[in-house]
């Protein structure tokens, strides 16, 4: 395309270095100035003294430096000292940091000083090459690499050039055949939660979060917040982590007159609704309850959800509700599920069935 | 007193009116609130909470009514319980003052003994949360701060941050930070849930771990050291990356100017 | 470089012609010449020139602090235990007593309140990522604003924006291992988009992570990506980078003397040995200062990771926050059909992220392009004498401070006293207004610089000085600007829109320009065309004014 486009448009380039200003133009390259001598390159004195200073910024440099290791022996990593307007801080640390702050900064500050001070400022120039090789060199190369490749007989030998681009194609695939161990598939992991092992004969005990304890509907009052797992599961369990990541529940009660969807009211008990405290955006906990409007936001990237409208998404990046868990009570009148989730819980992903 | 009733003809009593109604809403669900444990000594307070009426009918009847029954500007204070009111006034939110999208803390206008006598007054409306005694919100051991450490982390670090420094909610609202706030407030706001904030119930959240809470906080707003240095406001990588940028990129530019820069030369051109 | 190894063949004489060393230390440089060919590398470069300029500094910070980064990293990597197993703490640090947690986090502690000088290092690695991404971006952004990116270094703007790009990855992988609350939830973050990616989603996931979020991979795994797999391309392209700045040799300011044939500053040795060496330690003890009197990450406020919790004020380190404002402002769009989720209000701010970045990074490509300007450049642009270059980089910047502010939407509403929600419509409408809006005010700024600088090279510099006319006039005398200015002002070369071939060639014949002859042609007049350049001085118009005893 290029090509089609007279390049006469482009601005003449500028002439070479030391290039004599055209008789009468002002605007021509008057050449590089003199140079001007610093203090320290006519004065004796304020070469000394620039002498002086920078050796006193390496000595200062030594100084710090045995300070820094005598902090590292004296000092005791747990002393807490206050010190304005850091506050209470650890001495160790800063001492430490101090100290090797000064140790190198000073070495830098010296050997800059120097070189604004004592070492030569005159400016030179260098010639540039131009990057491009010229003419002869590149037929040169070309001309190599054509007999080179006709040595070959890569472009005559054409099986040989077939077979062998077909193994290298090939050859990289175990290589990635090595990665399928890193993990397992999918199947339906995402699908379902630690909430599966309840069914109706044998329900779920709701266990309080903060108190390891099973609850009952009375214990959980409008406008309070509490956060459950599923019973048999222990902080301390193998996969904790992983089950909780899934299975943490946020419980809260809304006077039902205030509860605007049905169906959520049914998978509720007497106004207590369970919603997964997985955010269905990226996974967050979400728990930012506001007990007066029924929302809660995300802390991470603040999608809400009204709680009294089955979750439904009010504002943020959530594509949609919380999940909610069908509870009910069992015969010695604690909270529990009959079931797991009616849908996946947490962000959603390709094979996510609504 | 006499402060009071003037406050209360201010040409910005409409406004101060029109806020408590707002803001007292979140008594109003504490209203439902089952309440057993309440039943305190009313009898014995009889005194108090005649003094504790007249205050309220100076300072809080034109919102929540004579009686507390709670009127358009104001919601019901019957059964909200002597806490609620030691904390609302007590962190000097009631009486509100402006509009806003929330009751922020202020500077109390009354002193302990009125407040419990409001309290008394309100208390005996109706069974709700009492007040905590000292023991109740005072920890001695010190292995309440780990554990009030884990349940923070649980129930309250999602809106008050990990160093409990408030944060933002909806539309305006946000979370208070815990710094400087009385332990006893902060027990009572658990057990009250005061405006937005939901509350965490006795039945719940034992008194055992509101204690082991509050000995978290108290520790990590008051006495924790921060080993490292300047905090940057315990706010996380946001505050982290100004700094970054101003104090760490920004002398090294500095630094740079300097090293770059031309000495200066023995006279001027 | 290249220079440097065609001249070692001959540099490698017999050592028996060779003149006796005066001492043992040139004896020494004898015996390493012979095998290395030092001195001809040496001959090449060790009175190298460097033109002096702070700006040119830039990278030095990114390599400094990439240094200092590699130095303290492989301290930490003799305490950090990358594991998921879990631990009951039992240190020293009170309000974590007794509690559950994995050994990654526990060792991050022990290294903060065990180790001595422990706390100190972390503080410094953390410390130094800040400042070399932050440096990073501020290079790049000086060689985007002086035009450094043309031939011949458009292949070293290419290594530089990978070394961005790998930065801000590798900054994000260090900052998920200690297993901290903040940490972990990045950790979720990264589960969470990463399901959003179509078909494939949920089979990455699984073997990233080893099976279902968290289990006890991703630690491990992040580990080996932060401490080997990144920081080694870093490394081979640092160096790649490096060899080039010294084979293309360094762009210059146009001044007095100083051509696109030649490159004026001082030697390598001693000036830039003792400048830029002396520039390692400054930074080094910079940022070591720093770290004595600033926290970063402080992991033991945290907590250590669980799944459902979490604190507020969760954000990435900075050089993500532009990502971050993506994912927070979008909206929540969800498409589900025929049993399948696209989730569009994760996945499109995932492609927009590269978007983004990639913008930037194939602009000089864009520009050689609409130029056709295949010559080498070595003199630097002032910013306004490149007006549409320069608009289209402040808007960029300004789409991306922008995306900053929508990532740190929660704490500019609780110190602003704002509302978020409002914070986050703002940003929305902000994203497609805001950008075009300073690139209309930056040109505008540029074509005003340029006229100012025409002004002063016509009709000299204001001297202060009021001169009353016969007439009665006051006017404040203009004194001429010494050649070195003149020339300075007017050394920039002005592109000419290209212009649409003849519709017909010589034999008459009809050829019509295709799409993209016309597209550039177009884009060409916008760049160069009227509006948006001021026609320089010319050596005429400055000739008629100051022989014509003009006075204003």
């Amino acid at each position: 395309m290029s090509h089609d486009m007279s390049e006469e448009k482009l601005p003449e380039s500028h002439g070479s270095a030391g290039e004599v200003a055209a008789h009468g133009d002002p605007f021509a390259d008057p050449g590089l100035p003199a140079h001007e001598p610093r203090r320290t390159d006519i004065d004796e004195r304020a070469a000394q003294r620039a002498e002086r200073q920078v050796s006193l910024m390496f000595v200062i440099s030594m100084l710090a430096t045995i300070g820094f290791i005598a902090s590292y022996v004296a000092i005791d990593p747990d002393k807490i000292v206050y010190i304005f307007p850091l506050g209470k801080v650890s001495a160790l640390n800063f001492a430490l940091g101090l100290t090797l702050g000064v140790a190198l900064f000073m070495i830098g500050a010296g050997a800059v000083h120097w070189a604004r001070t004592l070492m030569s400022d005159v400016e030179l120039p260098a010639e540039r090459h131009p990057i491009e090789a010229d003419d002869e060199v590149r037929a040169d190369v070309i001309e190599q690499f054509k007999t080179g490749a006709a040595e070959s007989g890569f472009g005559r030998r054409k099986m040989i050039r077939n077979t062998l681009i077909g193994s290298m194609a090939l050859v990289p695939l175990s290589g990635v055949v090595l990665l399928r161990d890193l993990g397992p598939l999918p199947e339906k992991k995402l699908q379902e939660t630690g909430w599966k092992e309840a069914t109706e004969t044998k329900p779920l005990q709701l266990v309080n979060m903060s108190t390891m304890q099973p609850m009952k509907p009375e214990d959980i009052i409008v406008g309070s917040l509490t956060f459950a797992m599923p019973e048999g599961l222990s902080t301390h369990s193998e996969d904790f982590q992983q089950r909780i990541a899934k299975d943490a529940l946020m419980l809260v009660r809304i006077a039902p007159e205030d509860i605007k969807d049905d169906k959520s009211k049914e998978l509720g008990f007497e106004g207590i609704l369970a919603y997964s405290k997985i955010c269905t955006h990226v996974g967050c906990p979400i728990s930012l309850y506001e007990q007066q409007t029924h929302h809660a936001l995300c802390p991470c990237h603040q999608s809400t959800f009204d709680l009294a409208d089955g979750a439904r998404v009010i504002f943020g990046p959530a594509g949609h509700p919380l999940p909610q868990l069908k509870i009910t009570t069992d015969e010695k009148g604690n909270l529990v599920a009959t079931g797991d989730f009616k849908e996946p819980v947490g962000p959603s992903f390709w094979e996510r069935a609504r | 007193m006499k402060k009071l009733s003037a406050r209360r003809r201010h040409p910005l009593a409409a406004l101060v009116v029109l806020l408590l109604a707002l803001a007292a809403t979140g008594g109003l669900y504490a209203a439902f609130a089952p309440a057993d444990k309440a039943q305190a000594d009313v009898a014995a307070q009889s005194l108090a909470i005649d003094e504790g009426k007249k205050l309220f009918a100076v300072g809080c009847s034109s919102c929540h009514g004579l009686n507390g029954q709670g009127s358009s500007d104001g919601p019901s204070l019957v059964g909200v319980g002597s806490a609620s009111v030691d904390f609302q006034v007590g962190t000097g939110r009631m009486p509100a003052q402006q509009p806003g999208a929330q009751v922020p803390r202020k500077k109390n206008i009354y002193t302990q003994a009125e407040i419990d006598q409001l309290a008394a007054f309100v208390a005996s409306l109706g069974p709700g949360p009492v007040t905590p005694k000292e023991e109740q919100y005072t920890s001695t051991n010190p292995d309440d701060i780990s554990k009030g450490g884990e349940l923070f982390r649980t129930n309250c670090a999602q809106c008050h941050n990990f160093a409990g420094q408030g944060g933002a909610l909806t539309k305006g609202k946000y979370a208070p930070s815990l710094e400087g706030v009385d332990a006893k407030h902060i027990y009572e706001a658990m057990q009250t849930g005061p405006q937005n904030m939901p509350s965490f119930p006795d039945t719940t959240m034992p008194e055992e771990q509101k204690k082991q809470i509050v000995a978290f906080v108290r520790h990590t707003t008051s006495d924790e050291p921060n080993p490292g240095g300047l905090t940057l406001g315990s706010l996380g990588p946001v505050t982290e990356g100004l700094f970054g940028w101003i104090f760490g990129l920004g002398t090294l530019i500095a630094v740079a100017i300097w090293v770059a820069a031309h000495t200066t030369k023995a006279k001027k051109s | 470089m290249s220079s440097a190894s065609s001249t070692t063949t001959g540099a490698a004489k017999p050592s028996s012609t060779r003149a006796k060393p005066a001492n043992k230390w040139e004896a020494a440089a004898d015996w390493t010449d012979g095998r290395l060919g030092i001195y001809s590398l040496a001959k090449a470069n060790l009175r190298k020139i460097f033109p002096d300029h702070w700006s040119f500094m830039l990278g030095e910070i990114c390599l400094y602090s990439f240094i200092i980064i590699i130095l303290t990293g492989v301290y930490l990597t003799l305490f950090f235990k990358p594991s998921m197993g879990e631990v009951i703490y039992n240190g020293s640090y009170i309000p974590l007593k007794g509690i559950g947690m994995s050994e990654a986090y526990a060792s991050t502690l022990d290294i903060s309140f065990e180790v001595r000088g422990g706390l100190l290092i972390r503080q410094i690695h953390h410390w130094a990522a800040l400042v070399f991404v932050a440096a990073m971006l501020v290079h790049m952004m000086r060689v985007f604003f002086t035009g450094a990116f043309r031939k011949p270094r458009e292949i070293n703007w290419v290594f530089g924006f990978l070394l961005l790009v790998l930065g801000m990855f590798d900054g994000f992988f260090g900052y998920s291992l200690p297993d901290d609350l903040l940490s972990g939830t990045g950790i979720r973050f990264m589960e969470g988009a990463i399901l959003a990616v179509p078909l494939v989603g949920t089979y990455l996931q699984m073997f990233l992570y080893g099976g279902e979020f968290p289990g006890h991979d991703i630690i491990p795994r992040f580990f080996t990506i932060h401490v080997l797999l990144i920081p080694g391309i870093m490394l081979g392209l640092l160096v790649a980078h490096l060899i080039l700045v010294f084979y293309h040799k360094h762009t210059q300011w146009a001044g007095p003397g100083k051509t696109e044939k030649n490159v004026v500053g001082m030697p390598l040795m001693p000036v830039y040995m003792a400048k830029a060496g002396g520039f390692f330690f400054l930074v080094f003890g910079l940022i070591a200062a720093i770290s004595a009197i600033a926290s970063i990450n402080p992991i033991w406020a945290y907590g250590p990771y669980r799944p459902d919790q979490v604190s507020t004020d969760a954000q990435p380190d900075w050089y993500m926050g532009f990502s971050e404002g993506l994912i927070r402002v979008m909206p929540g769009w969800e498409i589900s059909l025929w049993g399948h989720t696209l989730n569009l209000g994760v996945f499109v701010p995932l492609m927009i992220f590269p978007l983004v970045l990639v913008s930037i990074a194939v602009y000089p490509f864009i520009e050689g392009w609409i130029t056709g300007d295949k010559r080498e450049h070595h003199i630097l642009d002032r910013p306004r004498n490149a007006p549409v270059r320069t608009a289209l980089g402040a808007a960029w910047i300004s789409l991306y401070l922008v995306l900053l502010v929508g990532g740190g939407n929660d704490l500019f509403a609780t110190h602003l006293h704002l509302s978020i929600n409002s914070i986050t419509y703002f940003v929305r409408v902000g994203f497609f207004a805001v950008p075009v809006i300073v690139f209309i005010i930056t040109k505008r700024w540029c074509l005003g610089l340029q006229r100012r600088d025409k002004e002063k090279v016509l009709h000299g510099r204001e001297t202060g000085v009021i001169k009353r006319l016969p007439h009665g006039e006051f006017v404040e005398v203009h004194a001429q600007l010494p050649q070195k200015d003149l020339f300075k002002l007017t050394a920039h070369e002005q592109n000419q829109p290209v212009e649409l071939p003849a519709q017909a060639d010589e034999n008459g014949v009809a050829r019509k320009a295709g799409v993209l002859t016309r597209t550039r042609a177009k884009l060409s007049r916008g760049f160069y065309g009227e509006g948006s350049q001021i026609p320089k001085p010319t050596s005429e118009e400055h000739h008629e004014i100051t022989s014509g005893h003009g006075h204003h």
